[in-house]
């Protein structure tokens, strides 16, 4: 089983996640497609680190997931806040900071 | 202590289907609540993917911690805010057109960029690896000597973003009075 395998399987879910990003307009699920690539990442990572034989890439991983669980927080907080204040819960109509 | 080859093939086919056909239904699913279940059967599998790489830590950690407790509160947050109804116009003309074609071309790009890398690494199964490769005592060890920083920055930041989180919700409760 040829690492290049695993690879190009993460190349896959990370293009799949960006275009659910660019798709869909619920922030909810823009947070999942955001959470779709952090995990496409980690398979490459983890994939790289088996490919060179030290464990480096796993903590790596680890590492990221950290990340990823705070961004969970943070953007949860904010949606749930959007939703409190009945703002539309809809990325194109919130334009505010918009150039 | 390799598995049989045979047998590696049908578990990462096993866990490649059940990865992007989580992935695709995130995506298509009408319903925020089921795109969350279909997230979590897209961890177990992604979990399933990296125990094959021996990374068996990391994959426990991918059960408990991602489709454990971070997708419960997906689950909340999406059943606290009920369904959301996704408007049909788009903002851009031809975005449903687009969006795709732009995903497939990112798909393209980065396999050829994959398929014509030089790193001969790529092209085997992996060194043979000792055992214990990553359990939990080596993957613990590495946290706490080499990757010391690495770990205190992040356990920084996990306050930071709970105490952020703590600041949203409770300017919003003042905000109601």
């Amino acid at each position: 089983m040829d690492i290049t395998w695993y690879v190009v399987l993460s190349a896959l879910l990370f293009a799949i996640g960006a275009g659910g990003v660019l798709i869909r307009r619920s922030p909810l699920v823009i947070l999942l497609c955001l959470e779709l690539m952090l995990n496409a990442s980690n398979l490459a990572l983890v994939a790289f680190s088996r490919a060179q034989g030290n464990e480096d890439g796993q903590v790596f991983a680890l590492i990221v997931m950290v990340v990823a669980a705070c961004e969970v927080v943070v953007g949860l907080g904010l949606i749930v806040a959007m939703f409190r204040r009945r703002l539309p819960l809809n990325v194109d109509e919130m334009r505010d900071l918009r150039g | 202590m390799e598995a049989e080859p045979g047998l590696t093939y049908v578990a990462f086919f096993a866990g490649a289907i059940g990865a992007v056909g989580g992935a695709v239904a995130v995506i298509a699913l009408r319903n925020p609540f089921y795109s969350v279940l279909a997230l979590v059967v897209h961890l177990v599998s992604l979990a399933g993917l990296f125990l094959l790489l021996y990374a068996q830590f990391v994959a426990a950690a991918q059960v408990v911690v991602y489709a454990g407790a971070v997708m419960v509160l997906y689950v909340f947050v999406a059943a606290y805010l009920g369904a959301v109804e996704e408007p049909i116009w788009e903002p851009i003309p031809g975005q449903r057109f687009l969006a795709p074609l732009l995903a497939a071309a990112l798909f393209v790009e980065l396999a050829i960029a994959i398929l014509g890398t030089g790193l001969s690494a790529l092209d085997s199964s992996g060194p043979t690896v000792h055992l214990g490769f990553g359990s939990p005592a080596e993957i613990g060890n590495l946290l706490l000597e080499r990757f010391l920083v690495v770990f205190e920055a992040a356990s920084m930041l996990l306050l930071v973003a709970a105490v952020g989180a703590i600041v949203l919700a409770g300017r919003q409760r003042e905000a109601e009075r």
